[in-house]
């Protein structure tokens, strides 16, 4: 899933300030699970904008909605006869959700209310993990399904670095080294002999670096 | 011979290599550059020039490099994959070698967050194994990534770095194997402080047979103060100083505590010289380049063979 945090009221009154009517908009998928723009999220920062406006003695209509899915059409247009009535949106979504807003709703502002972090796991309630930048080639398979691209701070293919120590990272002590990682896994798995042959560099052309990426699929079009 | 580097020649020849490192300055005075030059020439067999060690700004390594080439010294290029793509880095080794560079350090480099760029993209196109197949390459095949001829290659004498003192333990003797069959030529490793941790490793590369296929430079940094090898000790990432060489150092007066240093370093150079499988040392006198002619004096490998 996509995991995001929400940017605090300070940043967010920055971008809305100049409108005296906002639909606040949730997304109730990814952003859901990690607890950053859910329907509850929603009217939290609905109720704390109503709140922060207050003080400055200002009363904006604030309008809150919850969408399944802020990334897909069909769920989008579930807010079409919301939008005419106010100035400006502001999305709950990742940036996908916030994009996709603004490519149906063409005319109004959509602002952003999360920092759209990565693409990650619940690891435990509370704690989520980076795990996969969608390089767009997957080597889950030959370093035991632990990502090298991801999990190294370096994306080292042949790690692990010379910085590596007790299973922490040397960028930060907080970082599990991800090469300490790949080797512990292969260990327990008995296959180890995976990592003696040399990987030679990556095809960045599959991932971002050959541009924004898209997939087209002739059977499922309408 | 593999290429027409001063150090092969050295190295081949079976003498005991001595190579130093100079670290280029943090702005553009070649005056710096010529200073530290000066203080190592007739020293040593050949001087690394760093690469923006640390993840900090400085001068770059090749202009350095050509700097000393042209004092008559025979310099090895450092190069990280951090700051720069296949793109620039096989360019810059085209020239690199057009400059009359024949050595290249292959590393990955420290990571962005421990310079003063915290906010830099880490490029990290490639890493440094791949960075050491890339040049062993063009020189034995003549080609670029991906396999393309190349009009002129670069013919270089390629080395690696290697730290047997980071973790997993296991795995330090496995990854050298792995610079060694990517086609490094040279190792120069990280300073040894603890030398069981060292002679163990390099006893494990021994029984691998690796110490006949490449030549390992024992890396010596020698200590300024108790306050540094306590830092390293705790803040400099893939570092092992025990509590013994700190102790050591904090039990001299300050003002002893430098000569002290330099004596933990000529007795590591000693002690490195009788380990089989050595080549030679590396001395890293990090921003102390003046105190490397003595060192190398008192362990009498201060003249340097003529090859
Ligand atoms: S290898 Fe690529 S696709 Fe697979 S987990 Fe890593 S980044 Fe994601
Ligand atoms: S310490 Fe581990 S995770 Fe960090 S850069 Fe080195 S190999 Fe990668």
């Amino acid at each position: 899933m996509v995991v995001a945090e929400r940017k605090n009221i300070e940043e967010i009154r920055g971008m809305v300030d100049r409108y005296s009517s906002i639909l606040v908009v949730g997304c109730d998928s990814c952003v859901a699970e990690c607890a950053a723009g859910g329907h509850r999220e929603t009217m939290l920062l609905g109720a704390a904008l109503k709140i922060s406006f207050q003080q400055d003695s200002r009363n904006p209509r604030i309008t809150e909605a919850c969408l399944d899915r802020q990334c897909v059409d069909d769920f989008i247009e579930q807010i079409a006869h919301l939008v005419p009535e106010h100035e400006a949106i502001l999305s709950l979504g990742c940036g996908a959700g916030v994009q996709a807003l603004a490519r149906v709703y063409g005319d109004k502002p959509i602002l952003p209310a999360l920092d759209t972090l990565f693409i990650g796991e619940t690891e435990m309630r509370g704690v989520w993990q980076e795990n996969c930048l969608g390089c767009g080639k997957c080597k889950l398979g030959y370093f035991g399904a632990v990502c090298p691209v991801t999990r190294c701070s370096k994306r080292l293919m042949n790690g692990p670095c010379g910085g590596s120590k007790e299973g922490r990272c040397e960028v930060n002590p907080g970082i599990s080294c991800g090469w300490q990682m790949i080797i512990n896994r292969l260990e327990t798995l008995g296959e180890l002999d995976r990592l003696s042959e040399y990987v030679p560099p990556v095809d960045w052309s599959t991932s971002h670096s050959g541009g924004p990426r898209r997939v087209e699929r002739e059977d499922q079009k309408p | 011979m593999k290429t027409d580097s001063r150090l092969e020649r050295v190295l081949q020849a079976g003498h005991f290599a001595v190579t130093a490192e100079c670290g280029p300055p943090k702005g553009s005075d070649a005056g710096v550059v010529e200073r530290k030059g000066k203080l190592l020439f007739g020293y040593v067999d050949a001087v690394n020039v760093t690469d923006n060690q640390a993840a900090t700004v400085r001068m770059a390594s090749l202009a350095a490099c050509v700097i000393l080439k042209n004092m008559g010294h025979e310099p090895i290029l450092q190069m990280t994959t951090r700051d720069r793509n296949r793109i620039a880095l096989q360019s810059d080794l085209f020239g690199a070698y057009a400059l009359g560079i024949r050595n290249v350090l292959c590393l990955t480099g420290d990571h962005q967050v421990f310079g003063n760029q915290k906010e830099a993209l880490g490029v990290f196109d490639l890493d440094s194994i791949q960075l050491v197949r890339t040049v062993r390459d063009m020189r034995e095949d003549g080609t670029l990534i991906g396999g393309a001829d190349i009009e002129s290659p670069p013919k270089m004498f390629v080395g690696a770095a290697a730290n047997p003192f980071a973790d997993p333990a296991a795995w330090r003797v496995v990854r050298l194997a792995k610079k060694v069959q990517a086609g490094a030529d040279f190792i120069q490793t990280q300073c040894i402080y603890n030398m069981q941790r060292f002679s163990n490793f390099i006893a494990q590369a021994r029984d691998m047979g690796l110490t006949e296929r490449v030549s390992i430079l024992a890396g010596v940094t020698p200590l300024k103060s108790a306050g540094m090898a306590k830092h390293m000790a705790t803040k400099v990432a893939g570092m092992d100083v025990p509590e013994a060489i700190i102790n050591r150092m904090a039990g001299v007066p300050k003002k002893k505590q430098a000569d002290e240093g330099i004596k933990i370093a000529v007795e590591t150079i000693q002690h490195v010289r009788e380990i089989k499988g050595i080549a030679g040392v590396h001395v890293m006198a990090i921003e102390w380049e003046e105190h490397v002619p003595e060192i190398l004096s008192a362990v009498g490998l201060d003249k340097r063979p003529k090859v």
